[in-house]
């Protein structure tokens, strides 16, 4: 792309992160005609996005807290190498307002959406209340209880909110500090561990219930809001085959989910953007009862979402792309949501440094072989490493995401089996052969996915 | 009483300890919560037991294999 279709206000790109995410950023900026900053910590000064990036800024030592996730330095290395944007990719300071905040105060360009946004977002009761103000059906569930609270004025929020529920530490995460409760009896017990456990573990005894869904599906759908009260929704992803809290494989359209429901859910998501004036790439989060097909609100994630590339694939969209032209002051297309047509099928799993037979714990090496498929039209791998890298305990377990995509979900499947099968992973333990045995096994191929899935078929998955 | 020793599964950095020396453990109650590749992972109890003493400080790096606590069980 020539200098010409660069846009207008934007010309150096600071990346706030590291491995394929920051790749992934840097080669849209590229075509785009901006030169890109990387910033890297001590662990990571030979890693792939510091090589592809025309400038890199060393920012600390290997701990996240003291270089990715530390704002002062990350602010100091955009000022230093005379970057005029930031982009924050997915975790580390993408959801964080005050960082947000801190770019813009400085005069350089935030690519994302607006602090108050993020705010409003991460904070779940404020989500809540949002979402229903916006007219999107949320999850039953309780005010908070701070320890010491009469466990009667508990017992009586759990009847409105209906068994079985879900005991939750209110500053928790990642499954950490959760109980599942089933009847009555069970609940006192269930309160009081849980608000030990969360008052050691996050210095905030206080926790809340919420109605537990029994055979969930987790179904996200993607919008881009323009920032002005115009949002469209990019159609949803099924996110429900998890571990440990996390997504292992992302794949739309849902499978097997009701036309109306689908639909119904898509518009809420993009009511939402639409009512908070929401700016650039956001995921609106919905758990959906796989028996009943109820849909609720769980969250709205501000930021690129790793499984992004499921929806590029099907769409022929560039979100980062848009998020860079918007940032500039552009309106991207599709400026309707008759110009958003989706084509076919798309499936996204992700590689893991982990052993699956041990509980999905994470696995550290060096990666002594690594081969990936060549990419074509149908087939992308986005990868943040290469043979001879180290994977440590420093970071994210995921070392590759390979999405597939066919006119049908059935040709998806077989494209990314084929692909699949030609990985070699050697020097580090991956979850490689617990993919290919998932994206094969009969019930994900009829399409029966739910969170319990792994769970479920456990044995066949995970034998030796 | 026997006495058994509560070893981590993977290299990661001790980000909370969450049982006190003689607490009374649950099988499969946390102890020690590690942060590693971004997830926080709790070492339990591998049976339930009296928690005598945690080996590990909070903020310190732990090895695969390292033991983290000792039990009563």
């Amino acid at each position: 792309m020539t200098g010409a279709d660069r846009p207008g206000r934007l010309s150096r790109l600071l990346v706030a992160n590291r491995g394929e995410i920051a790749c992934r950023v840097m080669r849209s900026a590229r075509a785009l005609g901006l030169s890109t900053v990387a910033v890297h910590s001590e662990a990571d000064a030979g890693s792939m996005h510091v090589a592809i990036a025309d400038h890199a800024v060393a920012i600390g030592p290997a701990a996240a807290a003291q270089s990715y996730l530390d704002m002062d330095r990350v602010l100091a290395a955009a000022q230093g190498s005379q970057a005029d944007a930031v982009h924050p990719g997915y975790g580390f300071l993408a959801e964080n307002a005050a960082f947000a905040r801190a770019v813009e105060a400085a005069g350089l360009v935030w690519v994302g959406p607006s602090p108050q946004s993020i705010d409003d977002m991460g904070d779940k009761e404020r989500a809540r209340a949002l979402a229903r103000a916006a007219g999107v059906p949320v999850l039953p569930g309780s005010d908070r209880f701070a320890p010491g609270v009469p466990l009667d004025a508990v017992g009586a929020a759990a009847e409105a909110v209906g068994y079985p529920l879900l005991v939750k530490a209110a500053a928790g995460g990642g499954g950490i500090g959760m109980r599942r409760v089933d009847e009555p009896a069970a609940l006192a017990a269930a309160v009081e561990s849980t608000q030990a456990l969360a008052q050691r573990a996050f210095g905030d005894g206080a926790v809340y219930l919420e109605r537990y869904v029994a055979r969930a599906r987790h179904v996200e759908v993607q919008v881009f809001g323009f920032g002005d009260g115009r949002a469209v929704h990019l159609h949803e992803r099924d996110c429900s085959v998890q571990r440990r809290f996390q997504k292992v494989v992302e794949e739309s359209p849902a499978p097997g989910l009701a036309i109306d429901r689908r639909d119904a859910m898509c518009e809420a998501a993009a009511a939402l953007a639409r009512a908070q004036h929401y700016r650039g790439a956001g995921t609106v989060e919905f758990v959906v009862d796989a028996d009943g097909g109820e849909f609720y609100f769980l969250e709205m994630n501000t930021r690129i979402q790793v499984e992004h590339p499921v929806t590029e694939m099907n769409t022929g969209l560039d979100l980062v792309s848009m998020q860079l032209r918007l940032a500039a002051g552009e309106s991207p297309a599709p400026a309707r949501q008759v110009d958003v047509r989706p084509q076919g099928h798309a499936i996204e799993v992700r590689l893991y440094a982990e052993r699956p037979a041990r509980g999905f714990l994470p696995a550290t090496g060096t990666l002594a072989r690594f081969d990936l498929p060549a990419p074509t039209d149908d087939l992308r791998v986005d990868c943040g490493v290469r043979a001879g890298d180290a994977i440590t305990h420093w970071y994210d377990p995921m070392i590759a995401k390979v999405i597939a995509h066919g006119a049908t979900r059935e040709a998806a499947i077989d494209r990314l089996l084929e692909a699949l099968s030609a990985i070699v992973v050697e020097g580090v333990e991956t979850n490689l052969a617990f993919l290919r045995r998932v994206i094969g096994h009969p019930a994900f191929r009829a399409g029966a996915v739910h969170t319990g899935f792994i769970d479920e078929h456990r044995a066949a998955l995970l034998a030796p | 009483m026997p006495i058994i020793e509560v070893t981590s599964e993977i290299t990661g950095n001790v980000w909370k300890i969450v049982a006190r020396p003689g607490e009374r453990l649950e099988e499969e109650a946390p102890i020690v919560i590690l942060e590693s590749m971004k997830m926080e992972i709790p070492v339990t109890a591998p049976e339930a037991g009296v928690l005598l003493e945690v080996c590990v400080l909070e903020g310190s790096t732990c090895s695969e294999g390292a033991v983290v606590a000792r039990m009563e069980v």
